[in-house]
């Protein structure tokens, strides 16, 4: 790791190289980080010297005394402020100045250090000031990459809308202009297709929705004790025209009690983005066998498909955004790309886990744990 | 009488219902249609067959799949023309032009078009990049 850089400035070479001595071969770690901080010492006798070492190395601290022979401490502070640069000032003050101090930290200094101060508590003071610049940094990168993520969805989510809309409209387009003929019947596949694809956007903005909900953390919660067999059930059952339409048998046992205190909407929509994706990827005389166990510490529930499966590298990518596994296979199946997204995200919120294997034309299994304790 | 030997021309493009519809109309232009369904089918299929022109969606399993097929196209026939159509364009800020010398440096495409422009205008700038 590069070393970070400190600008020491103050009138006295002696207070330098102390300074200087003491922080030579220090170095602060946090325990999740395998290479530790350390050190290179730049040194300045005067504001005016200060000022032009700034701007040629771009320190990361700077330790600023405020007894200097040309433009005091204060004003340099004031004139790194205007800089609006990625640095931390630490002042060193005299002995009894609160004044000093206050003025100081008000006018943008990190922190202050009063003299004379022992090696061990400049350490200690230099120490506090990495920290607090570490998370800083590490804050704005993740603001940054937080916006970036919430730029690429919408990206994604403009296409997403945008083509069932252009496709609808250029069916729409072909028949106003008689395309295919002036008989109606011949237009039956484009009516099909416009439809189907109008349901897919409908079920994209519900699930945009769900997400919504959960994102914001605004959905309000109802936890009481759930009959978990029941909501399968239930989840099975409002699947069935589906399963029928696919050709698909849907097999649950319901083996002992399970109760589960937690919100019951969310539980259905973990059942019933599972099952409908169990259905959905399925062949034709395909089966889904539903699973569910209550230990002595989780709930297992297990979907486990007789279907078209997929490729290793694919289960890497199920749970993100919009992500739909797209080949040969799955070219006639809709989907918004966001089902298993928020089951994780809702999986997240119980400390739950899922695991998911797969082999290519045999099926799949997906595995939710959910400990009984949150 | 000599046969015209009508230009072949390859769209990508991951959405069914768009490839159903070009198709219709670019083969009511007069010429031989090839569709592919994804980039990896459209990788694989310029590795065997040159079309004359190609038109391919920017995005497909990939945010930049477009750009990624453009490139591999324009390096193995440089003379084929490339039209990046898209469904996403500047409502959300995200504008590809190809106007300036810079963005023409890397994106190496000859045209951009948003879908949903009119079937004249896709033909009129068809034949203007087939010198027709």
């Amino acid at each position: 790791m590069e070393n970070l850089k400190i600008l020491v400035v103050d009138d006295e070479p002696g207070i330098r190289t102390g300074i200087s001595r003491s922080l030579k071969n220090f170095s602060v770690g946090f325990p999740f980080m395998d290479d530790d901080f350390q050190y290179d010492i730049i040194e300045a006798g005067s504001g005016e010297e200060a000022l032009i070492l700034i701007d040629q190395h771009h320190p990361d601290i700077i330790l600023l005394d405020n007894k200097l022979p040309g433009i005091e401490g204060l004003d340099v502070l004031e004139q790194i402020k205007n800089k609006e640069i990625d640095t931390m000032v630490m002042m060193i003050t005299s002995y009894a100045s609160l004044d000093l101090a206050v003025k100081a930290t008000s006018n943008g200094a990190y922190n202050f250090i009063p003299k004379p101060f022992t090696p061990q508590e400049l350490r200690g003071a230099i120490e506090y000031i990495t920290k607090q610049l570490f998370l800083k940094r590490m804050t704005k990168k993740m603001n940054k990459a937080g916006k970036e993520v919430r730029f690429m969805f919408l990206s994604v989510l403009s296409h997403e809308l945008k083509s069932p809309i252009n496709t609808v409209e250029g069916y729409l387009k072909m028949m106003k202009d008689r395309e295919l003929g002036e008989n109606l019947v011949d237009y039956d596949t484009m009516i099909n297709r416009s439809l189907e694809r109008i349901k897919g956007m409908r079920n994209l903005i519900m699930d945009l929705l769900d997400l919504t909900k959960i994102e914001s953390g605004k959905k309000l919660r109802e936890f009481k004790q759930l009959d978990l067999n029941e909501i399968i059930s239930i989840a099975i059952d409002s699947m069935e025209p589906y399963a029928i339409q696919r050709n698909v048998k849907v097999k649950f046992k319901p083996s002992h009690d399970v109760t589960f205190y937690a919100d019951a909407d969310e539980m259905e929509i973990i059942f019933n983005n599972l099952i409908s994706n169990a259905i959905k990827y399925n062949k034709e005389n395909g089966e889904v066998y539903v699973y569910l166990e209550k230990t002595k510490t989780d709930i297992i529930i297990r979907v486990e498909d007789t279907g078209i499966g997929m490729a290793q590298e694919d289960v890497g990518k199920l749970f993100h955004d919009f992500v739909r596994i797209k080949n040969i296979k799955t070219q006639n199946i809709t989907g918004s790309g966001l089902g298993l997204s928020i089951v994780k995200k809702l999986v997240d919120a119980y400390d739950g886990k899922i695991v998911v294997t797969s082999e290519p034309d045999k099926g799949s299994k997906f595995i939710i744990t959910i400990p009984l304790d949150i | 009488m000599e046969k015209t030997i009508k230009k072949k021309i390859l769209i990508i493009d991951d959405d069914i219902d768009y490839l159903f519809q070009m198709k219709t109309h670019v083969e009511k232009f007069g010429f031989d249609v090839t569709t592919m369904n994804s980039q990896k089918e459209g990788e694989e299929y310029i590795k065997k067959a040159k079309p004359d022109l190609v038109i391919v969606d920017l995005m497909m399993e990939n945010m930049d799949s477009g750009f990624v097929l453009c490139y591999k196209i324009k390096k193995k026939y440089p003379d084929v023309p490339v039209i990046i159509a898209t469904a996403v364009t500047s409502e959300i800020g995200l504008e590809f032009g190809i106007n300036t010398a810079e963005d023409r440096q890397w994106i190496k495409a000859d045209s951009y078009l948003e879908k949903g422009i009119r079937p004249d205008q896709l033909h009129r700038e068809i034949n203007k990049l087939l010198k027709i």
